[in-house]
């Protein structure tokens, strides 16, 4: 009697810190998704700042891995990554709870003009607001590639998959889906 | 009733078929929503949700499910039946990636193709970088001053949302 008392204290405990840990999650991913601002790859400082340096809860290579694969997989990267993210933090609770963080902001936001505020883009407050931030945009992704690439494991060869896969997406407009297609493709082929 | 089911599908099939994310899913997004059969928008208000995908956060396809949903059918269920569509897609499909991913993660197989893969994706964080250096972004001197300090900021690591709100704050006080 006394000991099942204390499992289902223990059990009471252990589903408190999980709701805790899903509380917490599903709030930094809701941050996430309000501050993803002009595309996918805006969410990459949040995410690493979040999930990578505060909370340890994915490493940095796997970080790279986990957009390897957001990036060849269809629909937004945003969600592409939250479900990964969630994954491997909390199994499939996880991936919804992220899921939805992610997504809800700005389903709120859109839901929000679309009712009322046709007009927000005549709105000067909104429009000096996104003027700011957009140069600060191109900043805040090019701070963690270059960190990225300093930390490259992968050698020689690392640095020229890098400048390369770098040309082909930004001066030739190639779509990134082939890079990763390519690059999966020639590091089986090529021992 | 039938418009709900044909707003989920359409929106299933731009999540399904929507590949390299953002921008890149645009012509499938107007494929369905502004050409025929489904007539929802005209290529003018298309064009305001693109314009507005820029001004809000979020994924530009979620951005547009959201909106088509609610002018189609002028309630929340519509929003929520399209956000829906686009989303199970790449929800069930990065399940089943994750799964592998984290079955196979330590096999010879998968160090050898990530070697090479790793550094591919930096280049590709490195190009959506460089995409964002463009004229309708760096409008004036400003511009370049808030990119020195968001990316001195950036370096030292300072949490990448004060630096975003930041940015914007100084953007108000200057164009606004």
């Amino acid at each position: 009697m006394h000991t099942n008392r204390k499992t289902a204290k223990r059990t009471a405990f252990k589903g408190g810190r999980r709701l805790i840990k899903y509380l917490k999650l599903f709030g930094i991913f809701f941050k996430i998704g309000a501050f993803t601002l002009g595309g996918g790859y805006a969410m990459l400082p949040l995410i690493q700042n979040e999930i990578v340096e505060k909370n340890n809860w994915i490493k940095e290579d796997e970080f790279l891995e986990l957009l390897a694969m957001a990036q060849s997989a269809p629909g937004p990267i945003a969600v592409n990554v939250a479900v990964f993210v969630g994954y491997k933090i909390g199994g499939l609770p996880g991936t919804i709870i992220t899921s939805l963080g992610t997504v809800l902001p700005s389903f709120l936001i859109i839901l929000l003009i679309a009712m009322y505020f046709k007009d927000i883009r005549s709105n000067s407050y909104v429009e000096g607001f996104f003027k700011g931030i957009k140069p600060a945009l191109a900043a805040l992704i090019a701070v963690p590639a270059i960190k990225m690439a300093k930390k490259n494991k992968s050698g020689a060869v690392g640095t020229i998959v890098s400048l390369l896969s770098l040309y082909l997406v930004a001066v030739l407009n190639i779509s990134p889906v082939w890079i990763i297609l390519a690059a999966a493709i020639g590091a089986i082929l090529i021992k | 009733m039938m418009i709900y089911l044909e707003l989920f599908l359409s929106f299933f099939k731009v999540g399904l078929f929507g590949f390299g994310g953002g921008y890149a899913m645009l012509p499938l997004i107007k494929q369905e929503i502004v050409d025929a059969p489904h007539l929802w928008l005209t290529i003018e208000q298309f064009a305001d949700i693109v314009a507005i995908s820029q001004m809000t956060p979020g994924p530009i396809a979620i951005n547009s499910a959201t909106f088509v949903g609610y002018t189609v059918t002028g309630n929340i269920l519509g929003s929520a039946t399209a956000t829906l569509g686009v989303c199970i897609p790449p929800f069930i499909i990065m399940l089943i990636l994750s799964k592998f991913y984290f079955k196979f993660k330590e096999s010879k197989y998968s160090e050898k193709v990530f070697y090479i893969l790793k550094p591919a994706v930096v280049g590709l964080i490195g190009a959506a970088a460089i995409s964002l250096v463009n004229k309708s972004n760096f409008i004036d001197y400003v511009s370049i001053i808030l990119f020195a300090a968001m990316f001195i900021g950036a370096m030292k690591k300072i949490d990448p949302i004060k630096l975003i709100l930041a940015a914007g704050a100084a953007g108000i006080i200057i164009y606004g």
